[in-house]
């Protein structure tokens, strides 16, 4: 996996035999790759339990401001992550609110699910609001014919709008993953404790290891589409 | 040996004293700074150096607390830690650090180390500045002649030390030539390695540790090191956070490291680290003739 694609010629004496000498052992890297996950994951999986309610609360129900509230989520896809970074930084600052009620999250992984929950969000919301709306009416008039509460219709309406639900879902966890503003930011990019594939790439190229940073971001692309397939995969077998 | 001693004293007791401590743990006593975490922002030349890596470790063996060391330049270093974001600070602007000790930020301020700034430009010299003694003829040069200057732009140390310089050479940098990145000093020199016949202004240990990764640039303008203008020295100082103003830093952590990394043990980890066999910081920390000025601001003086 490692140096793959990698033109050795591009190497300036930093090539061993995987064409491109680690700085950090391999323990360093399986860290780095840890930290991404576990913090993409979790901010992306408390992401869709937030971002599917969301959906089928706006998506359902007809109020006053709704198409302000879809055109803010809409909006919400575009924030700029070091923007989120900040806001989130000032939050859980010693000074912030948060900071002040005596958490310390400064610097922490859990900051950095906040900054990738923000980022995730708009992405899954809009998506599976995208998804729930379009399904037939037909299919919940039937569910409410059949005698169906109010969970009853959200859950056939979730299940029917799967597939449109799991595009966001990856579309999210991609936005989330792949960012590096927010996480360098609220993170700090800590050797072992909050330095993820992107803060590493970042942390690379700034010193002019190229080849490295690629490699890490080959690391990265490759964890995104094993992803991809798995969650893919998950989904049809569980829903059907 | 009384003068040593006392010089010594400020971050060498604190350090004897949770030395101590430590020793006591081991024993099955309390284990008072053991697993706790220092929070240390410092700037991007002494991180990717890889000084840090190697000063962070040892003092992490002697005390048994880990350093979660965040690399941001200068400026966003001491905005850290006036937030209590952070529990120390190792940084390099003497002016930046003095403002931050005259607000109540900082205390016991001490000086840690030194280098030096170098100019480096393209092989071609087309502003015709190599060897130059005077940084700031070499500065006058390049703005003459036009040639690009890549400025950090990024409130750092080194940034801050730019602007002191076009400010001794009496000059306004402005125009097509004079690119602000607004980055770290890597990205700084890849992007002058990168443009044609592009100079800027490095640390002497970024610039060596990252020389092999460079094409096309070398240093045409030597710092006092090697002999050059003293107006290039380079002076880092480590400053604890004080605990006065935020109630939540780690003050007594934050003075151990300080002590250590100002003792005789520290010092020579920061003497004997090298790149490609050179010396990249000068240890300045422990020295028997007493520089009172290291504590305080500058032109500080007592109100009477």
């Amino acid at each position: 996996m490692i140096g793959s694609g990698i033109p050795t010629t591009a190497c300036t004496g930093l090539c061993g035999p995987l064409f491109v000498e680690f700085p950090y052992g391999y323990e360093g890297i399986l860290n780095i790759i840890y930290v991404s996950l576990y913090v993409s994951l979790t901010a992306v999986a408390l992401s869709t339990v937030f971002s599917i309610t969301v959906a089928v609360l706006v998506g359902f129900n007809d109020f006053p401001g709704r198409g302000f509230v879809i055109a803010l989520i809409n909006t919400g896809m575009g924030l700029p992550s070091v923007v989120v970074g900040l806001v989130v930084l000032f939050a859980v600052s010693n000074q912030g609110p948060l900071g002040q009620a005596g958490f310390h999250l400064v610097f922490t992984r859990e900051a950095m699910i906040m900054s990738q929950f923000v980022l995730a969000t708009p992405v899954i919301t809009g998506i599976s609001l995208a998804a729930v709306t379009g399904v037939d009416d037909g299919i919940r008039d039937a569910a409410h014919a059949m005698g169906g509460r109010r969970l009853d219709v959200a859950l056939v309406t979730i299940r029917e709008a799967r597939y449109g639900i799991l595009t966001g879902v990856l579309a999210g966890l991609g936005r989330a993953i792949s960012e590096v503003g927010s996480v360098l930011i609220v993170g700090g990019n800590i050797e072992g404790q909050t330095r993820t594939l992107t803060t590493a790439i970042q942390l690379e190229a700034r010193q002019g290891r190229f080849e490295l940073a690629l490699v890490l971001g080959v690391v990265l692309v490759a964890l995104v589409l094993l992803i991809n397939g798995l969650l893919l995969k998950l989904g049809d077998r569980q829903i059907r | 040996m009384h003068r040593r001693q006392f010089i010594g004293l400020v971050g060498g007791s604190t350090a004897a004293v949770l030395a101590g401590c430590v020793g006591d743990s081991e024993t099955g006593g309390d284990a008072a700074i053991l697993d706790e975490t220092l929070t240390l922002t410092t700037t991007t030349s002494t991180y990717d150096t890889g000084l840090l890596g190697e000063v962070n470790g040892a003092f992490t063996d002697r005390f048994g607390a880990e350093v979660d060391a965040v690399a941001q330049g200068t400026g966003a270093a001491l905005e850290t830690a006036r937030r209590g974001d952070s529990d120390v600070v190792m940084v390099h602007a003497r002016g930046l650090e003095d403002e931050f000790m005259r607000e109540g930020y900082g205390v016991n301020r001490r000086d840690l180390m030194f280098n030096d700034f170098v100019v480096v430009g393209p092989d071609d010299d087309p502003a015709g500045i190599d060897g130059m003694n005077e940084v700031t003829d070499a500065f006058a040069a390049i703005a003459d002649a036009e040639a690009i200057f890549v400025s950090r732009g990024d409130n750092s140390g080194t940034h801050n030390k730019e602007l002191n310089i076009w400010e001794a050479a009496g000059i306004e940098p402005s125009g097509e030539w004079y690119r602000e990145a607004g980055s770290g000093m890597g990205e700084v020199l890849n992007q002058a390695d990168l443009e044609e016949g592009a100079h800027t202004l490095a640390d002497r240990g970024t610039f060596i540790s990252q020389r092999s990764e460079l094409e096309s640039l070398a240093i045409r303008v030597q710092g006092p090191i090697e002999g050059g203008p003293e107006l290039l020295a380079n002076p880092y100082g480590v400053i604890a956070v004080n605990p006065a103003v935020h109630d939540n830093v780690n003050y007594d952590l934050a003075m151990a490291y300080i002590g250590f990394i100002t003792s005789r043990d520290g010092q020579e980890l920061i003497r004997e680290y090298t790149v490609e066999g050179e010396q990249l910081f000068f240890p300045e920390a422990v020295a028997e003739i007493p520089n009172f000025q290291q504590y305080v601001p500058e032109d500080w003086k007592p109100e009477t």
